[in-house]
């Protein structure tokens, strides 16, 4: 009965169209474009305005305003991703689980520790000096998701299973102990290792700069370079969230997780091993937040043991920002973000003429966000507003 | 404990002998003796006197457990607290310093137990409005004030007693503040959004030392003030009592802190029987059946956030006059964490189980902790096996992280549970079980001791 049920239904899959495969893959996809593109083009609307009204009292701030624009772009593009790959595990946990998972921003942290520690191991043997960048990379992102991914699904097991049916506060509460213990276990790991405490990355030489193209303002020429290792990230970000989108919106397991997600007990009705479900959950959001810690770690260039806990909470915001539990909204959420925090971190303290830092207050804008959307738009840019069960 | 079933094995028998009757008051009187005793002859500072010291703690808890007539329990309890250990204190700073910091961490456990246990809402970001405080009284007496603005002076010392109400209603302004925004959330984004207040309190501490220095970022103020000693001559001319102005400002701080930690208490608990405190209960146990029965939520939740952030802002005043000097990383998020656990571990809810936790945490801190890392140098210097970079005391994040995930799967209700919560934690599982049983293969169920007496279908 099973079996047959499973037949008919794989050769549905097969008689699907390919058309609406690629459009169930590359549509939220675009979605992202539009979302990137447009808070791209408002920003430096804003901030091109905001120095126009200045230009009387500052007379070069338009210029230096236009000279540093499209490396805070680049730079927002690198946050928005790396919060856009790690606010897709805090979302697919919280679709599946309703449940926050606070240890996530350590999962991050031990993909790009175990990335540091695969160059230091390939340099400590002498492999590292002649080997191609892209392999490189290929190997830290592999070992890191399988590092964390592995790690989130034992988190799982040993900490939040348990509790599953408990409270809302007391797996909340387990996973901020979990969070905690992370650190201070790959603390305690690496202050007696080699690494250190800060950690250096070892990487292969990726070459210089990426010279993308000039331009002139006024009389000089400002050249928009981009480093490769940002490159790289970027790439292999948008990588991923295809094959996540191809994963969850395109194949037999992803309709487990949306029905999982949509509502747990009738899903296990309908022959759904929930609880390997789950575990996949984690497993995926493990990985995703693996790899980017190992590709974030190499595009620092320095790792250490509390660097997971920042960039955990701003992903976490990114979730809510793009609507929690949905993954489109995840991805959306984390680059609008990476874009406004970007732009505030360069521009504050330009407009402000050194007063204020705007590195320091980018965290508190982030987090100005975070209160600001749940005050008003609870659900999220792409999220639908749910009513409480009673 | 009032209606004790007849004592089925030899440590039940005990405790019934031991804590009512004759030989309760005889046991009681004479283990008081023996500990004051102890405490008394042993001043220095060593591994005895730590033993020493946690008896008598736990003597305090027998006291409050024991089924003697409550004037026995007040007289007892009252000369250990107030005649013993100042005495003590006397003879040894670092204790008394100990029981002060333990009294600061209590009033503030009991504080954030109004949030977290009365009206279930997980605040992340409680060592905030206990920032609020301390910087408030830090600013404004000392130099700060000038560097501000030089048409301004610090305020006298003096000003220190109206500044702990004014730390109470700064507090309170703050919880507020926060609270309005975030408390239609749900309990799990509240955490999140109380978290990143607390980040931004501290940024902004870290940060405000330009274009106006306000905070002296992060040098921290120095130099804080402490109040004139008005009773100085009171207690060397009239009680004849020989002490150095450090030694008076222990005294002063201790007793401070515990007059503080008994208002605190007397307060909580007529809260918590009050009609707000049940409306705080229906709450946490069902949001939208509170809102069914006509319970204001908003207003409820802004009271006890407000309440909370209070008892933490007026503590701030006290603990940046007592420390002299405070900074940033004083208030990071560890610190909330640290009183989290505190509530945790005691009992979340229960205000005897609170400032148990309170003692038993600020214990692990100061004494167990340290105390810990001497005996692992010892063993390492004997050649075991031990990295050479463990100290404990820098590992508090995974002592806390570990105690708080194996309270949660163990013991969620604490040490000493508060009975209305026990309930609810034990019957929620309780109506989840059957769908879990299932599909959970070998997941630990629920601890059966949990389960009240009435309840038999979980074992």
């Amino acid at each position: 009965m099973a079996a047959e049920a499973n037949a008919q239904t794989s050769a549905q899959a097969v008689r699907r169209p390919i058309v609406e495969t690629l459009r169930t893959v590359f549509g939220p996809l675009v979605q992202l474009l539009i979302f990137v593109v447009g808070s791209a083009v408002a920003l430096s609307l804003l901030v091109i305005l905001l120095s126009l009204v200045q230009l009387g009292a500052r007379p070069d701030l338009l210029t230096r305003t236009l000279t540093i624009l499209p490396q805070v772009l680049i730079d927002g593009l690198v946050r928005g991703f790396l919060f856009s790959t790690i606010a897709l595990g805090y979302t697919m946990v919280y679709g599946v689980l309703e449940f926050i998972n606070f240890a996530h921003g350590e999962i991050f942290m031990v993909g790009g520790v175990t990335g540091a520690a695969v160059g230091l191991f390939l340099a400590s043997i002498g492999l590292l000096e002649g080997m191609n960048p892209l392999f490189f990379v290929l190997l830290v992102v592999l070992i890191g998701m399988i590092v964390s991914g592995t790690l989130a699904v034992t988190v799982e097991r040993v900490a939040y299973r348990p509790l599953r049916g408990t409270p809302r506060l007391v797996p909340l509460i387990s996973a901020i102990g979990v969070s905690l213990v992370l650190q201070d276990v790959v603390r305690l790991i690496m202050t007696n290792s080699p690494m250190g405490f800060n950690a250096r990355y070892n990487a292969p030489d990726f070459g210089p700069p990426i010279r993308l193209f000039e331009m002139t303002l006024g009389d000089r020429p400002v050249p928009i370079i981009i480093s490769p290792k940002a490159l790289v990230f970027i790439s292999a970000a948008v990588i991923m969230l295809i094959v996540l989108n191809y994963l969850v919106n395109a194949t037999r397991l992803g309709k487990a997780i949306r029905a999982t997600a949509q509502d747990m007990p009738t899903a296990s009705l309908m022959g759904i091993n929930v609880n390997r479900i789950i575990t996949l959950t984690f497993l995926i959001g493990g990985a995703l937040g693996g790899a980017a810690g190992a590709l974030f770690g190499l595009n620092v260039g320095t790792v250490n043991p509390y660097m997971g806990f920042i960039p955990g909470l701003k992903a976490f915001t990114a979730a809510v920002l793009g609507g929690i539990g949905n993954i489109t909204g995840a991805m959306v959420g984390g680059l609008v973000l990476g874009f406004l925090e970007a732009f505030v971190a360069s521009y504050l303290s330009l407009f402000t003429n050194g007063a204020l830092s705007g590195a320091a207050y980018a965290d508190i804008v982030a987090f100005s966000i975070l209160i600001l959307i749940l005050i008003f738009r609870p659900s999220g840019l792409l999220g639908e507003s749910t009513t409480q069960k009673v | 404990m009032a209606t004790m079933s007849p004592p089925t094995n030899l440590w039940e028998q005990v405790k019934a002998t031991l804590s009512r009757g004759p030989t309760g008051y005889s046991f009681l009187g004479l283990y008081a003796a023996i500990c004051t005793w102890l405490l008394l002859t042993n001043p220095r500072t060593s591994l005895n006197t730590d033993i020493a010291f946690a008896l008598f703690l736990l003597l305090l808890l027998i006291i409050y457990r024991s089924q003697v007539a409550l004037g026995f329990k007040v007289v007892l309890g009252g000369a250990m607290l107030l005649v013993v250990l100042p005495i003590f204190g006397t003879l040894n700073p670092f204790y008394i310093d100990v029981a002060t910091q333990a009294g600061i961490f209590v009033a503030l456990a009991l504080g954030l137990n109004v949030v977290v246990g009365f009206a279930g809402l997980l605040d992340l970001g409680y060592v905030a409005f206990f920032a609020v405080g301390a910087y408030l009284w830090g600013i404004l007496s000392t130099e700060q004030m000038t560097l501000m603005n030089p048409a301004w002076s610090p305020v006298p010392p003096i000003m220190f007693y109206p500044f702990i109400f004014l730390g109470l209603i700064v507090g309170a302004i703050f919880g507020v503040l926060l609270g309005l925004p975030v408390l239609r959330l749900r309990g799990d984004y509240l955490a999140i959004v109380t978290l990143g207040f607390g980040e931004v309190i501290r940024v902004l501490a870290n940060n405000l030392d330009r274009p106006i220095n306000i905070t002296n970022g992060s040098q921290g103020i120095r130099g804080i003030a402490r109040p004139p000693l008005i009773f100085a001559d009171f207690v060397r001319d009239t009680l004849g009592l020989n002490l150095d102005d450090q030694q008076l400002y222990q005294q002063f701080f201790y007793f401070a802190v515990l007059l503080i930690v008994l208002l605190t208490v007397v307060v909580v608990s007529r809260l918590k029987h009050s009609r707000i405190g049940r409306a705080w209960e229906a709450i946490r146990e069902d949001e939208t059946a509170a809102i069914a029965q006509g319970i204001p939520l908003v207003r409820t939740k802004l009271l006890a956030f407000a309440v909370g952030a209070s008892f933490a802002g007026a503590m701030g005043v006290i603990f940046a006059s007592k420390q002299l000097f405070i900074n940033p990383p004083t208030f990071d998020l560890i610190r909330s964490i640290n009183i989290l656990a505190m509530v945790i571990l005691g009992g979340m809810g229960s205000i005897p189980g609170v400032m148990l936790g309170a003692v038993l945490v600020t214990m692990l801190d100061l004494q167990i902790l340290p105390r810990l890392a001497n005996v692992l140098r010892d063993l390492q210097r004997a050649g075991a096996p031990i990295p050479s970079a463990f100290d404990p005391t820098q590992y508090q994040r995974l002592f806390f992280g570990l105690l708080l995930i194996l309270m949660m799967i163990f013991r969620p209700t604490g040490i000493l549970p508060d009975e209305r919560r026990k309930e609810e934690l034990v019957d929620d599982q309780e109506v989840d079980l059957p769908l879990d049983a299932g599909e959970v293969d070998g997941g630990e169920p629920p601890s059966p001791t949990q389960a009240p007496p009435g309840s038999g279908p979980i074992a």
